[in-house]
């Protein structure tokens, strides 16, 4: 047995310990887990901390940030197979809406922050149906295309039009309530703890429901469109439908994590939505393994913390990635952790009562059960 | 629960699987007879059995010079199994490409039960009520063999992307009544023991079975086989006959295109010839046996018979 092999089985084991463990000990597990991760910012562990080069509160917000627009991209890349390489036009979206409802600086009505990203994301789940009606009829290669072309339009229209300030930008966009004992704000653009703290809650949320999703006809019409699109339809899956709507989808969480990063940095302007930027957050995907959630988080980790952990090479990150990207694409290319999911609301019990044993999930078979396949 | 098996291939605590193992032929008939139940359409089909189901009427298909269908006719009646054969490249897949949806046809109708089908997309054919198989397996590779039935029945199901998100109640009956209709499906067609593997890594035989399985959970009223037989041995034929049968027996009306001779004489009721698109003869299987035309397009004809 070669060393992957002896890899590839230790993971399958805790996978399978862990989908044969009852729910209660499963939840045992997690809350522990969670707990720590909120934990964090106050916890400033040596290691792992940035200091004294980067504030580490703030650190672990820019991680949370990327997590959740990796939760995002991953419902149109990773399960619905739809090469997007212009997701940062919805983050830029979801952005811009935050200033301009909020910001002293903008025309508009002002509007409290927490109801502003509701409608930052329903703007933006708008232009996930513009983008995608005409486009989506497209496949692979074209639809990125296309994509990427969005992604610019987006820039552009910030770069040109007058009420959107150009290099300019919004100063003082608003935040979420709250002082400290001070009578400070409790959400200011110097302590990143309570925008980390709201950031992780979102993303549980986020993937509460995006889980709900995938457990359902939804998500068994994503993958199915990403595994062989005719066939899908002639299921009878409704294919067009289902791709707008995981562009919507995507597109609402990209505009979500816009917002709360406008509502941080308490600043936007046209200088950081470049396809660059794009290409940073599909890394993030495709090096955690896309289709997996638990990889992207794990991606969105590594591409947003190392930087800014190593200042040193922080310049040099689109060089590191793009090797670490060619490395992996020869190696792995399915990723980190290959495409995982769980397709059926009852597929616990079904499997259960089918074959007397705990939930499957279908993971990518490069994992192991290719090598192991004979065996079976 | 609690104990992690050492592998997937021991089941840790009996299941329906080990079950099955153990049951005598009576109890292992009563079963089968349950489980068809749970298959069987609950279908309201317009045409009565015997009388004509689906119709194809002057059905031509062009692709730039080339003529793959020149006017084919021919009729299925409900609760027929129908062959469609002919030498390759005689247009037997092209003829269910333009039924299904995934080719536009040149000129010519499609009718199921009487109305034409005009001009659907490929997923309301398939919801009007025809499913397929392919003749190149195409499953979900990623999904496991439950999942790919759970799609086909999801061609049924009518749970709105809201209604997924906060679990309607809705959603949870489809969800239920979704794996009870799969699981049994499996069954049906003998693969159920590999219900949790990855379609990708079954082994050949059982993915055929599974895409019946799959085309059968959209709940059709005719169900299109695309030479299920391909790269069987005759053991695996022979049980696939059976399995046509079977569907049949259940209440469906069976499509088959297939090569081997031996299995379409055996299992079909009638029998379409098609060669370089135009149909050649058409009846049951003794009179396609005896045509001097089916004979020649088969095993070609002799030069000095040509002039």
């Amino acid at each position: 047995m070669t060393t992957t092999d002896t890899r590839a089985g230790q993971r399958r084991s805790l996978s399978e310990w862990w989908n044969n463990l009852n729910r209660p000990t499963q939840w045992a597990v997690m809350i522990p887990i969670v707990l720590l991760i909120y934990a964090l910012p106050w916890l400033n562990p040596p290691i792992l901390t940035t200091e004294p080069g980067y504030d580490f509160p703030i650190a672990m917000f820019e991680v949370a940030r990327y997590a959740l627009i990796a939760i995002g991209l991953n419902i149109v890349v990773g399960q619905a197979g739809l090469l997007d390489l212009g997701y940062v036009g919805f983050f830029a979206v979801g952005a811009y809406v935050a200033a301009l409802f909020t910001s002293p600086d903008s025309s508009l009505a002002k509007l409290p922050f927490l109801a502003v990203i509701p409608i930052a994301m329903a703007i933006t789940m708008v232009f996930g149906v513009i983008l995608g009606t005409p486009t989506l009829r497209l496949r692979g290669d074209y639809l990125a295309i296309v994509t990427l072309g969005f992604g610019e339009i987006v820039r552009l229209l910030a770069d040109n039009i007058e009420p959107l300030r150009g290099n300019q930008g919004f100063q003082q966009v608003g935040h979420p309530p709250g002082t400290n004992a001070d009578g400070s704000a409790l959400f200011n653009n110097t302590d990143g703890k309570p925008w980390y703290v709201l950031t992780v809650t979102v993303i549980i949320v986020v993937l509460l429901l995006v889980g709900n999703l995938e457990r359902s006809r939804v998500g068994r019409a994503w993958v199915a469109i990403r595994d062989d699109e005719d066939a899908a339809a002639i299921m009878g899956v409704q294919t067009f439908k289902f791709k707008v709507w995981a562009f919507v989808i995507g597109a609402a969480i990209g505009g979500l994590s816009g917002a709360l990063y406008a509502g941080q940095l308490a600043f936007v302007n046209n200088q950081k939505f470049d396809v660059v930027t794009s290409m940073l957050f599909l890394a993030a995907v495709i090096l955690g393994g896309s289709g997996n959630k638990v990889g992207v988080l794990l991606g969105a980790f590594v591409v947003a913390y190392v930087p800014l952990r190593f200042l040193g090479i922080a310049e040099y990150k689109f060089l590191i990635f793009g090797f670490a990207l060619i490395i992996l694409m020869i190696f792995r290319p399915q990723g980190l952790l290959g495409a995982r999911q769980r397709l059926l609301t009852y597929g616990r019990q079904a499997y259960q009562r089918l074959l007397g044993k705990g939930e499957q999930i279908s993971h990518d078979a490069s994992v192991s059960s290719d090598r192991n396949g004979g065996v079976k | 629960m609690t104990a992690p098996g050492n592998g997937p291939e021991v089941p840790a605590e009996g299941g329906l699987v080990a079950e099955l193992q153990q049951m005598t032929a009576e109890e292992l008939a009563e079963h089968e007879a349950e489980v068809a139940e749970v298959v069987a359409p609950e279908r309201e089909i317009a045409v009565d059995v015997g009388e004509t189901l689906l119709e194809i009427q002057d059905l031509t298909m062009r692709f730039g010079g080339l003529t793959a269908l020149d006017s084919v006719s021919f009729g299925i009646r409900r609760g027929d199994i129908l062959g469609l054969i002919g030498p390759n490249g005689a247009g037997k897949t092209t003829c269910f490409n333009a039924m299904t949806g995934v080719y536009r046809p040149t000129s010519g109708k499609v009718l199921l039960e009487g109305k034409p089908l005009g001009k659907l997309a490929k997923h309301n054919i398939t919801r009007r009520g025809i499913a397929r198989t392919f003749q190149n397996i195409r499953l979900f590779g990623e999904m496991t063999a439950l999942e790919n039935v759970v799609v086909g029945t999801d061609a049924r199901h009518r749970t709105s992307v809201m209604g997924a998100l906060i679990r309607s109640p809705r959603h949870h009956k489809e969800e239920r009544s979704a794996i009870e209709r799969a699981m049994a499906l499996l069954d049906f067609v003998g693969i159920a023991d590999r219900a949790a593997d990855k379609a990708r890594n079954l082994p050949y035989g059982y993915q055929r079975r599974l895409e019946i399985a799959r085309a059968l959970a959209t709940e059709p009223k005719l169900l299109c086989l695309d030479e299920p037989a391909a790269g069987f041995n005759p053991i695996e034929k022979e049980q696939l006959m059976g399995l046509i049968r079977k569907i049949r027996d259940d209440g469906y009306t069976v499509l088959l295109i297939e090569h081997d001779m031996k299995l379409v004489m055996g299992v079909t009721d009638r029998i379409v010839v098609l060669e370089f698109g135009k149909k050649i003869a058409e009846g049951v299987p003794a009179e396609i046996r005896d045509n001097p035309a089916v004979v020649a397009a088969y095993l070609g004809v002799p030069d000095d018979d040509l002039a």
